[in-house]
């Protein structure tokens, strides 16, 4: 019953604010710990009216759409690369999954010694995210691509250029989408916490700035909406890519 | 499958072949050694990293921070599993919020963990703990509903009552989903517990690659990278094997 689960959920939303505010206000933590959910809310109507947050904003979506563009680009290309051959598959897995799942944040030093300290290093580790589920994805993809349609194409005497054409590439449209929307994912953490840990600008650094300065009702108004516009980005990549799915693979 | 040494021997080749070719281009000075240190410094500076630096105990550190999260995800996620098939109110009102945390930057939010817990392993544990329960308490739900109802019916017309049906039926039919919920949880909490370290320079291995980084040290920060990427990719490997050990049919 839908009315009943909509009923759960704001009863649910309801007793995690009134905790809140029961911690906030008992004074069994450090002052300032849990701010008032009201200073938080008051922080956030006053960043989202300031200019300098869409400046912040505004070097954040540079960031990611940047490093999300490189990430995918190389991403998709080595994909088709590795996946081309069984034996480049194999003999590339171990060390792609290997990196994949490995936390990519700790590599921010490498990226800051080859691009410095500005956004070139948050760029990079917006690719350095996206890179690997793209190739990894379209590797697979590459995987199921059936040989029949290749043997048929080179019947037909198509050349090396239209066999990538017409078979590869309809038939890694989807791993394409799905390596990318997870690409999109990590490539916003990956940028977000390379500006938390050292950067001039950005919203991670505006966030990490309120808490060097103890403004703890700021920064948990900033992490709040970074983290709504992450929501945000993410299912709007989910929307486009179930679009582009949808529409009939072209012959 | 079978596969042929091929592959794994063109893969180490293709290792070994850039590290020479690394090591030539930084000696004829096209890289700067500050960037690239050079594979022979980096293995050169491995021993200082096992003996002085603590390897071992930075490997320590992480998996007590990755274990007790995970056990924590667990004795929590299991019990909340099994509420929301149980309750299939709950189900339907929690699901898709659940499954909507998953996919979540959570990790966003670690300064909040930060200022609440201070800067301790806690925060480690808390960020691991809250990545890690999402899919234990999703594939445990998911196991449960997996199981087939005639078996759950015909416990019940045997007389057996709620927690002898759970403990004969609904466990062993959940096993193996919700040994796969415990192994994704034990990937994700490692994962974030080394970022956090790393972020927030607090004990482990991902801390040991920042110190080294901040001393300038470059070969030794390569090393700790390559011991990094080693533990997590045989971590991979092990929980896989565990996954369908425990969790085979």
């Amino acid at each position: 019953m839908a009315r009943r689960t909509l009923a759960i959920r704001l009863a649910m939303l309801l007793a995690l604010w009134a905790v809140w505010e029961i911690a906030a206000r008992s004074g069994l933590f450090y002052e300032g710990i849990i701010p008032s959910s009201f200073l938080v809310l008051d922080s956030m109507g006053r960043h989202v009216g300031d200019p300098v947050f869409y400046g912040h904003l505004a070097r954040t979506l540079y960031e990611v759409l940047a490093g999300f563009a490189l990430g995918s680009a190389i991403g998709l290309a080595g994909g088709i690369v590795v996946g081309a051959h069984r034996f480049t598959d194999e003999a590339s897995a171990p060390y792609l999954h290997g990196f994949a799942s490995t936390p990519k944040i700790v590599f921010l030093p490498i990226l800051m010694l080859l691009f410095g300290a500005g956004p070139g290093s948050k760029v990079g580790m917006g690719a350095f995210s996206a890179f690997f589920p793209a190739v990894i994805a379209v590797a697979a993809g590459m995987a199921q691509v059936s040989p029949v349609h290749v043997k048929v194409a080179r019947g037909f005497n198509a050349s090396f250029l239209q066999i990538v054409r017409k078979i590869y590439l309809p038939s890694l449209v989807a791993p394409a989408i799905t390596g990318m929307r997870l690409g999109l994912g990590v490539a916003i953490i990956g940028v977000l916490l390379a500006e938390i840990k050292f950067s001039d600008r950005g919203l991670g650094h505006l966030a990490i700035q309120h808490y060097n300065f103890f403004r703890v009702a700021d920064m948990y108004a900033v992490l709040l909406l970074t983290f709504a516009l992450a929501v945000l980005a993410n299912a709007l990549m989910g929307r486009v890519g179930k679009a582009l799915l949808r529409r009939p693979v072209p012959a | 499958m079978r596969r042929g040494a091929g592959p794994v021997l063109a893969g180490l080749a293709a290792v070994a072949g850039l590290a020479v070719a690394l090591e030539m281009a930084v000696a004829a000075g096209l890289i700067g050694g500050f960037v690239v240190a050079p594979p022979t410094a980096i293995a050169g500076a491995m021993p200082k990293l096992l003996f002085e630096e603590g390897v071992g105990r930075a490997f320590l550190v992480t998996f007590a921070s990755t274990f007790s999260a995970s056990a924590l995800a667990a004795l929590v996620g299991i019990p909340a599993g099994y509420l929301l098939y149980r309750h299939a109110w709950l189900g339907r009102a929690y699901e898709n919020w659940i499954a909507a945390l998953f996919s979540a930057p959570l990790i966003l939010l670690y300064p909040m963990f930060l200022v609440i817990f201070g800067r301790s392993p806690a925060v480690c544990v808390a960020m691991g703990f809250l990545v890690g329960v999402i899919p234990v308490i999703l594939k445990t739900r998911e196991g449960f509903l997996g199981a087939r109802p005639v078996l759950v019916n015909v416990a019940r017309s045997f007389g057996a009552g709620e927690a002898e049906i759970l403990r004969k039926v609904l466990l062993p039919a959940a096993r193996p989903a919700i040994f796969t919920g415990l192994r994704l949880c034990l990937i994700y909490a490692m994962i974030n517990v080394v970022g956090i370290e790393f972020l927030a320079n607090l004990g482990g291995l991902g801390f040991l690659v920042g110190e080294m980084f901040d001393r300038y040290d470059i070969p030794a920060m390569y090393a700790a990278l390559i011991c990094l990427v080693l533990t997590s990719t045989l971590f991979y490997a092990l929980t896989g094997r565990a996954e369908r050990w425990l969790g085979g049919r």
